[in-house]
């Protein structure tokens, strides 16, 4: 990428973890507070969301790669976890024969959400090591058009596959009850386990970026033939940084798959992982907090927007066009730039 | 009745024939996103759009104009074309210097307005095309019957796509093109224009989708989506030839297209699927791609 991040990164070193602490206890503070003033399914969509831009933002802003294929581990994940939450039972086909397939059957009962949503995390990060590993082969554009074309294929098994219910996906997944005993399909209960798991992954993904893995990460980046002879081996690093990218969307998918108790063809269209690139690019590439702020401000707009139609679609294209012509540092880094801060 | 491993002749050369023609457009399209890569670095997301453009330009020239098909299939791409020359003008001019990646965002968010807008005016659903009269009919060859219109897409697009590597690889204007991508300041420094020849590069390149789109708007309906998911399909074709060579283009193209339409024939289930799968074979193989050069 063009330096996405902001030059001041290695000046502003002590003042700058401030500024983060302190964007931090604010956004804590707004997850806290806004379920009292909005409506909390709108909030729940928000820090999915949210979660899947932070994920997609690991991959572009810290490692350089762009994928645009991240609705593949979304919306198996979710998928994945919308089984296992209504019937549990696990069906793996083996081929026996030509064009005949066996089945391996694992009868399991329906899961409790947390353990589906792990299933959907897990099946997301083996889908993103078999994708990784084979997209890490090619550089820049060529990886955004693997990416791309791995996820079409898997939202062709989608369309085809028995349990994803084709065109109509699966619906009425139960939200269950947590750990055997909080009742979800509370509403707010429903919402402060979302936001424990969204604070999660994104303290996960703080303390990725800031690791010598991160470091190791933004130096490839930057120049990956200096990291190369630097003795780093970067494929791995990459395959790692993919994987993490893969599990964490693919965490986000299946804890929106419980929130909204369905799983469909929408969450692993192309188009999805359009979205997740535009909320990323609206909030600031390789920022900490602009996938945040980007998820935020797009499905807010699709919220609003919702009555016009297709146009919401021609806004995006706009927005798209705007922000890689002139505002390439998104809100979140325009904002640094301006306040002489990393956030 | 003849068989072949089991499967009728006629449904065979079928699904032959719809492949090859799946092929030309693999072919155009992928040539096109190749000469645009060589020149300008950014792979044209809005290609697929452009595709469709072209196929709703040919539409309304008839609508309105009363434009006939063959006029149309000159002036289409030129319409189109030249709204490529727009775009570049408008917007990608000012990406050269940043990152590849900034013009595959770009042209992505150009595709969701194209697409959206048209969706918009005209619905989802497809408008007709009706294949014109001196096209009508077909042949019937003994182990199956061949629309003239098929032969027609065919032929015409393995003449573009020969013209075009024609013009590039063996005239002096194809030279400076081939001088311009390996090194166009010095190309400039010779006097030549080179911005000018980027402008019109991308202008061709998209004329070229418009052109595929105007030759499937009779056998596809004309409608927003149908470029939508064919770039995703081109996308994979030039990662499995790699854009290196203009005739590893075209190779891949039509030879993927015939993949296709064999995989229709004896694994149905799998024609969706079997060019991605192809991709990773590649990818696994030679992942410079077939024709590719090792960056």
């Amino acid at each position: 990428m063009e330096r996405v991040a902001d030059p001041m990164a290695v000046a502003a070193r002590p003042k700058a973890a401030r500024s983060e602490t302190i964007a931090f206890l604010l956004m804590l503070a707004v997850i806290v507070v806004a379920p009292f003033f909005v409506y909390p399914v709108f909030l729940m969509k928000v820090l999915c969301f949210a979660l899947f831009a932070c994920a997609f933002n690991l991959l572009i802003g810290y490692g350089g790669l762009l994928s645009f294929g991240h609705a593949l581990f979304f919306g198996w994940a979710s998928y994945v976890a919308a089984h296992m939450a209504k019937v549990g039972v696990i069906s793996l086909p083996y081929p026996a024969g030509w064009r005949l397939w066996g089945w391996l059957v694992i009868p399991l009962p329906p899961l409790s959400p947390e353990l589906a949503i792990l299933f959907g995390t897990a099946v997301a990060a083996l889908l993103g090591l078999v994708a990784g590993w084979l997209a890490i082969r090619r550089q820049g554009i060529y990886f955004a058009m693997i990416t791309l074309a791995l996820a079409q294929m898997m939202f062709f098994f989608a369309l085809q596959a028995k349990f994803t219910g084709g065109e109509d996906g699966i619906q009425a997944v139960p939200r269950g009850r947590l750990l055997g005993l909080i009742d979800l399909n509370d509403q707010l209960a429903m919402y402060a386990f979302v936001a424990v798991v969204f604070l999660a992954g994104f303290l996960l993904i703080y303390r990725i970026i800031h690791s010598p893995f991160g470091e190791v990460l933004k130096a490839i980046r930057e120049n990956e033939a200096r990291a190369i002879s630097l003795g780093y081996k970067t494929e791995q690093y990459k395959l790692l940084a993919f994987v993490l990218s893969a599990a964490l969307a693919g965490l986000a998918g299946a804890t929106k798959t419980i929130v909204f108790q369905l799983a469909s063809l929408t969450d692993v269209h192309w188009s999805m992982s359009g979205e997740v690139v535009l909320m990323t690019l609206v909030g600031g590439l390789g920022t900490v907090f602009g996938p945040v702020a980007g998820a935020v401000v797009i499905i807010g707009m699709q919220n609003y927007l919702a009555s016009f139609g297709e146009w919401v679609t021609v806004i995006q294209g706009v927005i798209f066009v705007f922000c890689v012509l002139m505002f390439r540092r998104g809100v979140v880094g325009e904002i640094a730039h301006l306040l002489r801060i990393k956030l | 009745m003849i068989e072949i491993f089991g499967i009728p002749s006629t449904a065979l050369f079928g699904q032959l024939l719809l492949g090859l023609i799946n092929g030309s457009f693999y072919a155009l399209l992928s040539l096109g996103l190749a000469v645009i890569f060589g020149m300008l670095n950014i792979i044209n997301f809005s290609h697929g759009a452009q595709y469709m453009m072209g196929a709703f330009a040919a539409f309304l020239l008839l609508q309105y104009l009363n434009v006939n098909y063959f006029v149309a299939l000159v002036l289409a791409p030129l319409i189109v074309g030249f709204t490529g020359i727009l775009v570049e003008r408008l917007f990608l001019q000012w990406l050269y210097k940043l990152d590849h990646l900034y013009g595959l965002l770009l042209t992505f968010g150009l595709a969701l307005i194209i697409e959206g807008v048209f969706r918009d005016l005209y619905g989802a659903s497809g408008l007709p095309y009706r294949v014109p009269d001196a096209l009508t009919g077909g042949q019937n060859l003994g182990f199956m019957f061949l629309p003239n219109y098929r032969a027609w897409v065919v032929g015409v697009s393995l003449v573009v796509c020969l013209a075009t590597w024609f013009v590039i690889e063996r005239t002096k204007l194809g030279s400076y093109l081939r001088a311009a991508t390996e090194n166009p300041t010095l190309v400039r420094a010779f006097g030549i224009n080179v911005p000018r020849m980027i402008t019109l590069t991308y202008g061709f390149g998209v004329g070229l989708a418009a052109l595929a789109g105007v030759l499937a708007a009779p056998i596809y309906n004309v409608s927003p989506q149908m470029g939508g998911d064919l770039i995703i399909v081109v996308f994979a074709v030039v990662v499995i030839g790699g854009m290196g060579s203009i005739m590893g283009a075209i190779v891949t193209g039509f030879g993927l297209g015939i993949v296709e339409g064999l995989t229709k024939v004896f694994y149905p289930e799998a024609s969706n699927t079997v060019i991605f799968v192809i991709m990773a074979i590649v990818l696994l193989i030679r992942p410079a791609g077939l024709f590719g050069r090792r960056a």
